[in-house]
């Protein structure tokens, strides 16, 4: 018997048309756990290093996560994983929603594509019966209405479906896959399902998912439950700088909180540039409050979660959509237009292209600001609007279409700028492993963030950080308040680093934490956000936010009581480990090395370069990776990974004595 | 006529407050395993959530009672400018549609309130009250309402006759 997981992978073959249903080895578990680690496993077993995003051998895996469908609350995360077209490295993006679960209850623990099909279709999962259908019809249609088309076209009102727009067909290099009030955004799985050609994934399950000791979970997720209605009716205040982040438990809390003046002036305007200081008057929050509880028809969650992340958005001449987090702000910023109501007439444009929220706004910022500067000319900005609203509108589209500069501008920032020329390049100024990040310019070198930004895989800062305070508490009394009631960290020995850790002084940024400290700090952040990935967890109740009601104590419980799997702390911290170091290894045969291990030069105005060096080879150094960032064959050994050790030295990506001249 | 009292259990559902989360379904389903606890599938669970989201349409259903037979017509409901699908709003476990049958014998399901916990499980598991429990004692009128073996008789007396029963009870009686 199987508990928490079905046992089973579903293997299409596009090119072919052959699907299988594949029994998979239960001894993975106790290796991976499951979703992005067991995706992880089979990407290095089947994807070599030559095979490019838009290859047929390029595998797209839609992956459930081990304790999705099961009771544990906010397992709702699907993880896509694939080659990125945009970094060449793996892409894992995550989506909440519902699709997950249902495809555990469809009998699948994954959906794994390979191939191309010949036109158009969308899979349909129905329990035991899997079809490729023909979606001809459904071709240049938006990603929202996709998903309502193709439960009415099969008449399963409670079909889960996952669905790309023009973006993902036209393979925008960072084109989105849209689900419900979810999205997996980053990095380009949208266009690899288009270049694939499937336009949706649709599923329902009516099957059961056992349980192996589901009276303790239930106990577990009783106690869970009165966690976070302690925490709804008592948010977090010390350390919390928004009250959209971490103040309860969940992502953030952009629909249910309207307060903006906290990222609105911290975060920087236009191609990541400017920070407005005094933008948050007491005119502009009328309009914004105003504006968005107008626009909220209702809150709306994911599956099996309390928390009301999600917004229904209803806004006169828009299309209904569902909206949550970050993509409240990263348009407008963006654009520079200061009336909240443009955000719900592009977000609902963006989603149903199926765009990024992240990379879309930066991408069509770095264009206006090539305009601005001469480089991009009257040509081609031909028939585009003069006001910031309608330029914005008419770039998403003429991406989205891949039209005129759109073409161009549908690879990124990074290719674009290098196609274009003529100084494009200079413009290019906010990305890490050519992939746009998060519009942040700050003034202090901060040795947490430099880590984190320069070495996880995830390459998207805002899903790295969580478990650990942003930044110095201001004062001793609150750090003493703080650490009082901190059951989630893993060794007590990080209170202290964080009495020690103040905004100024000889115990501030740069130099404190200190490199050391700096690496156990990451590597816990990491550790957890790893965990959640391969659980199926959202990080709103685990990694990303402070004082979780998931943490390293209960996380060994839970999966035992799910799943019958004998774990302990050690153990657990050991599986994600593994599961880090195959994910390096995977980039590493790639091609990643140090030298792509950097924060965007103008990220901080105060800049260390020795100093960064010394933290890099510090976090190599604790990770037990060799100089170059490459995990040494004593650490692949010690996880159980001599396999991949000997194909890192077959391809000499690894040679002998590098551990320890290196380490 | 003699006054009784007759115990009243309601779930009130304020459909307003749902967040289409589905954890009422999962928790139904896994408590009405066997055993307890031990598998989830929310095609099993006597209480569904009815989800149109982009049109603002979600509230859950507790299973009702089987019906044998389907109504003579159906109901729609428009409701602050909300159409509601065919029969939305009904509890009863019927020929014409899939809701509330277990998926692998199309046996029908009904909602038991839970019976031994203090309230419904679905209604401890929504923390934002969509589904409010309430018992309270109603006083009724004491009818003299005829018994279950009665009732049966009846049955039987209207399909066989009355002749024909009592020969057979005749019978019964002298082997008896």
């Amino acid at each position: 018997m199987r508990y928490a997981e079905t046992g089973y992978n579903l293997e299409i073959d596009l090119s072919t048309g052959n699907i299988e249903k594949v029994a998979t080895d239960p001894a993975l578990m106790a290796l991976h756990l499951g979703g992005l680690g067991t995706d992880l496993k089979i990407m290095w077993d089947r994807v070599l290093p030559e095979t490019k995003a838009f290859d047929p051998e390029n595998l797209l895996i839609f992956s459930s996560g081990l304790l999705c469908g099961t009771p544990v609350y906010s397992a709702s995360r699907t993880v896509v994983t694939t080659i990125s077209p945009q970094t060449d490295l793996l892409a894992y993006p995550l989506m909440g929603g519902f699709l997950a679960a249902e495809l555990k209850y469809a009998g699948y623990d994954k959906v794994i594509i390979r191939g191309k099909a010949s036109k158009l279709v969308y899979i349909w999962i129905h329990n035991d019966r899997v079809e490729l259908r023909d979606a001809s019809a459904l071709k240049g249609k938006g990603a929202i209405e996709t998903q309502e088309l193709i439960r009415e076209e099969l008449k399963e009102p409670k079909a889960q479906v996952a669905a790309i727009g023009l973006a993902g067909e036209n393979k925008v290099f960072y084109a989105s896959i849209e689900q419900s009030r979810s999205s997996a955004s980053r990095l380009g799985a949208g266009a690899v399902m288009g270049d694939k050609n499937v336009k949706a994934i649709a599923v329902r399950g009516t099957k059961d998912i056992y349980l192996a000791r589901g009276d303790e979970l239930m106990k577990l997720m009783a106690r869970a439950r009165a966690f976070v209605q302690h925490r709804n009716a008592n948010p977090l205040q010390i350390a919390v700088h928004s009250p959209q982040h971490s103040g309860i438990v969940g992502s953030t809390q952009e629909m249910k909180y309207t307060d903006e003046s906290w990222h609105t002036t911290g975060f920087a305007w236009g191609n990541a540039r400017t920070r407005r200081k005094d933008f948050w008057t007491k005119e502009i929050e009328d309009n914004w409050v105003n504006s968005q509880t107008k626009a909220i028809r209702r809150f709306i969650s994911c599956f099996n979660c309390p928390q009301e992340c999600g917004g229904l958005i209803d806004h006169p001449g828009v299309p209904r959509f569902m909206m949550k987090c970050f993509s409240k702000l990263t348009y407008a910023m963006a654009a520079y237009v200061d009336d909240l109501d443009f955000t719900w007439k592009i977000c609902q444009r963006a989603f149903d292209y199926g765009l990024d929220s992240f990379s879309t706004p930066q991408v069509l910022a770095f264009a206006v600001e090539l305009y601005e500067a001469g480089i991009l000319t009257d040509a081609d900005f031909a028939g585009c609007p003069t006001d910031q609203e309608g330029r914005f509108l008419w770039l998403l589209d003429r991406v989205a279409r891949r039209e005129g500069i759109g073409d161009l501008l549908a690879e990124g920032t990074y290719y674009a700028a290098r196609k274009i020329g003529r100084g494009a390049e200079a413009f290019d100024h906010n990305t890490i492993k050519k992939h746009e990040q998060m519009n942040i310019k700050l003034g202090m070198l901060d040795p947490l963030y430099y880590l984190m930004y320069s070495t996880n895989e995830k390459i998207s800062i805002t899903q790295i950080e969580g478990n650990w305070p942003q930044g110095a508490i201001a004062s001793r009394e609150e750090r003493e308040e703080f650490i009082k009631d901190w059951p989630q960290l893993p060794d007590e020995k990080f209170k202290q680093y964080l009495l020690d850790w103040e905004p100024r002084g000889e115990k501030a940024n740069p130099f404190y934490p200190t490199p050391e400290i700096s690496s156990e700090i990451v590597d816990w952040m990491e550790t957890l956000h790893n965990i959640d990935d391969a659980l199926g967890l959202c990080a709103g109740w685990g990694s990303f936010i402070l004082k979780p009601p998931y943490h390293i104590h209960n996380y060994p419980q839970i999966i035992s009581a799910a799943t019958g799997l004998a774990l302990d702390e050690a153990g657990l911290k050991q599986i994600a480990n593994r599961n880090r170091n195959l994910h390096r290894a995977f980039n590493n045969r790639r091609g990643l090395r140090r030298a792509d291990e950097k924060p965007p030069a103008d990220h901080w105005k105060h800049r260390y370069p020795e100093y960064e060096e010394e933290l890099l080879t510090a976090y190599y150094k604790f990770k037990g990776w060799n100089n170059e960032g490459i995990p040494t064959k004593t650490r692949l050994q010690a996880l159980n990974l001599a396999y991949v050790a000997e194909d890192l030295e077959r391809r000499g990506i690894l040679t002998d004595g590098q551990d320890e001249k290196e380490s | 006529m003699a006054k009784m009292k007759k115990k009243v259990k309601t779930i009130t559902v304020n459909a307003d407050k749902c967040n289409g989360c589905r954890a009422c379904e999962i928790i139904c389903s896994s408590f009405h395993a066997t055993p307890k606890y031990s598998s989830v599938n929310p095609a099993r669970s006597r209480i569904q959530v009815v989800s149109h989201r982009l049109k603002d349409i979600m509230f859950p259903v507790v299973a009702g009672e089987y019906a044998p037979a389907e109504c003579m017509g159906r109901d729609k409901y428009i409701i602050a400018g909300k159409e509601y699908d065919e029969c939305a709003f009904c509890r009863a476990v019927c020929s014409t549609r899939d809701i509330f049958k277990e998926p692998d014998t199309g046996l029908p399901l009904k909602c038991d309130m839970c019976e031994g916990e203090d309230e419904p499980l679905c209604v401890q598991v929504c923390l934002n009250d969509v589904l409010v429990y309430e018992e309270r004692e109603e006083e009724v009128e004491a009818e003299d309402k005829p018994d279950e073996l009665e009732q049966s008789l009846q049955a039987l007396l209207d399909d066989h006759g009355l002749e024909k029963l009592a020969d057979i009870l005749a019978r019964m009686a002298e082997k008896a």
